[in-house]
């Protein structure tokens, strides 16, 4: 065996196949949550034919548009069409790729050296995830260039321009909680959150940020184009937006896209915001529970939302984001910055 | 062992292959692009050199160069965008009456 | 051969030929997915250079917002062939000097490069960590560059406003 196959590589790779996987069922998991919500919402029982509670309904789905032909429009722009939706999915799996989860662990003494339960540390954690959300609007943009039909192209130009609008304020949110850290690194950030005021609370930004923890979820609602900010696919107007064009499986990727962008930003808000796997009572190494706990909670307030709240129209969308929600972003920041420079 | 020179080697190819574009392109947004691969080949001289020296300054620069790389696009594509409404075409030749 | 060395290749046959694509395609909008293409390889060099904080700008600031002002304007309007253009005035004397001259200037780098001999890099733990600390560059910014910093935020007000006021449409 070669000296470079450790046990820690191993430990590595695993970790890597591991939260690929956990991706991809947690996108089935969300299409299933979110029928089964909506259809409690409506009052009416949502799936429940496809194994127990219609637990297996999100692998039939699958299955069903794996067997579905995959069409092109005529004068689509071949190369770009295919690429598009590997774009969108290649982009939302990366973003994970610098989320922490967990502290540290050995796995029970199996290995020399502590593993760290993310796929890797970088110390501009939270740029790369910046930089990789931002790359994730080309799919859509392409897409609805590529399919050359107007509600593509009307859907993907929505999109794009909301996404743009609302990543301001985003980035603004979260450079109030970098200003508080004092760290780009997602670790850190979690780590910097550990203790309570009081002995009760905890220490989560989320309560010395509270309005920067409202911006950052509003303008996550819009850069992952869900409900009530859901205008590219806004199914009255656009039929459906940038993937009208889109058929079987390149139609998942879009979908797959879509929910894990929902998941990594529950997840980067969990991090910021909510003390990532802090949490009382349980040991060190089972911290992970309360990752997936508060990000399933955010999960559900946006399945919850998506059936509570009506579309807005696109014009109020706008000047929502430059006149609203970007000056309260920008107050945010300066009163932060104050704040940390007051009280050293 | 990658040395200093890898780099510089890199970013002047980059560069001729900015000014080839520049000088044979008929077509105002793939000159504007050019433009861009040549301030990219710059921007990683100066941060190899920033790295050789030991200093972050070849950062600082690249992220100036990068700033007014944002300005020159927008600034350009304007002008791209109004000349296109004048002429219906992206060629610089359609542009010569200012020409003696 | 290490590591470094092969990242290095990899990453720079990729911007070369997607560089080399953005020059040669007659599709705007393929050579405005190429230029990304390579922006992102260089990015990658950045991180080789130990310059993480390089490597995200680029990413974000290039591929997340200057590249989609392209896409916009290419996308809109709509003039993606080159070969709708009527035939170019330009010779082919003119085609031969042009070329002529980009290679006179890379053979004039490379030569002016060679002169410096074997440089590698210094990888002292200390220097390496001091160059990728993004609290460092912030200081050097808001200090030593200060001045620097506040003109370009003037230089970006004015080709904001100018952007606006060329690209209007008058009535």
């Amino acid at each position: 065996m070669p000296a470079f196959i450790s046990p820690t590589l191993i430990a590595h790779l695993v970790l890597i196949f591991v939260i690929f996987n956990c991706l991809v069922l947690s996108a089935a998991f969300m299409v299933w949550m979110e029928r089964k919500v909506c259809a409690y919402i409506q009052d009416r029982p949502g799936p429940n034919r496809v194994g127990p509670e219609g637990l297996l309904q999100p692998f039939a789905d699958v299955i069903k548009l794996l067997f579905k032909e995959d069409l092109k429009p005529a004068a689509a722009d071949t190369l770009i069409f295919l690429i598009a939706p590997v774009i969108s999915t290649a982009t939302a799996f990366a973003a994970f790729s610098v989320i922490p989860f967990g502290s540290e662990t050995t796995l029970f003494g199996l290995l020399s050296e502590p593993l760290r339960l993310e796929v890797t540390d970088v110390n501009v954690a939270v740029l790369v995830i910046f930089a990789i959300t931002s790359m994730g609007i080309y799919g859509i943009v392409l897409a609805g260039w590529s399919s050359n039909s107007k509600y593509s192209l009307l859907g993907a130009l929505r999109s794009s321009a909301q996404m743009i609008s609302y990543e301001l304020s985003y980035g603004l949110a979260l450079a109030s909680v970098i200003l508080l850290a004092n760290s780009l690194s997602l670790r850190e950030i979690v780590t910097n959150q550990s203790g309570y005021w009081f002995h009760v609370i905890p220490k989560w930004y989320i309560f010395l940020q509270p309005i920067g923890f409202l911006i950052y979820m509003t303008a996550g609602v819009a850069e992952t184009n869900r409900a009530p900010f859901d205008f590219p696919e806004a199914e009255q107007e656009l039929v459906a937006g940038y993937h009208t064009e889109y058929s079987s499986m390149s139609f998942a990727l879009f979908f797959l896209a879509e929910y894990i962008n929902m998941v990594t930003v529950s997840a980067v808000a969990t991090s910021l915001f909510l003390g990532g796997w802090l949490g009382p009572f349980l040991p060190h190494w089972l911290g992970w529970l309360y990752f997936l706990l508060k990000v399933f909670l955010i999960l559900f307030f946006y399945v919850w939302m998506r059936w509570t709240l009506p579309r807005y129209r696109y014009d109020q969308l706008m000047e929502f984001g430059w006149k609203w929600l970007l000056p309260a972003a920008v107050l945010n920041l300066i009163a932060t910055a104050a704040l940390v420079i007051w009280l050293g | 062992m990658l040395t200093l020179n890898h780099f510089l080697i890199l970013s002047g190819v980059l560069f001729s292959i900015g000014t080839i574009g520049v000088f044979l392109r008929r077509n105002l947004i793939t000159i504007l692009l050019s433009i861009e691969i040549m301030l990219n080949a710059v921007n990683l001289t100066f941060v190899a050199a920033g790295r050789y020296i030991g200093t972050v300054d070849g950062q600082i620069i690249t992220f100036f160069v990068m700033t007014v790389a944002a300005a020159e696009a927008a600034v350009g594509l304007a002008l791209v965008i109004s000349l296109f409404r004048h002429r219906e075409t992206l060629s610089p030749e359609a542009f010569t009456s200012l020409k003696w | 051969m290490d590591a470094n060395i092969i990242s290095f290749y990899i990453f720079a046959v990729i911007a070369v030929l997607a560089s080399l694509g953005v020059v040669g395609q007659r599709n705007p909008m393929h050579s405005v997915m190429l230029l990304i293409v390579s922006f992102g390889a260089l990015a990658g060099l950045y991180v080789l250079l130990d310059a993480p904080f390089s490597a995200v700008t680029q990413i974000i600031i290039y591929a997340g917002a200057i590249m989609v002002l392209f896409l916009f304007v290419v996308m809109l309007l709509n003039a993606h062939t080159e070969d709708d253009i009527p035939k170019t005035t330009i010779g082919p004397r003119a085609l031969r000097i042009g070329v002529l001259l980009s290679l006179l200037l890379g053979v004039e780098v490379a030569v002016a490069l060679s002169r410096l001999g074997i440089t590698s890099f210094n990888n002292d733990p200390g220097m390496v960590s001091a160059i990728s600390s993004v609290s460092r560059i912030g200081t050097q910014l808001f200090t030593t560059h200060s001045f620097a910093f506040e003109v370009t935020s003037i230089l970006i007000l004015v080709s904001m406003v100018g952007a606006v006021v060329i690209a209007r449409r008058e009535h």
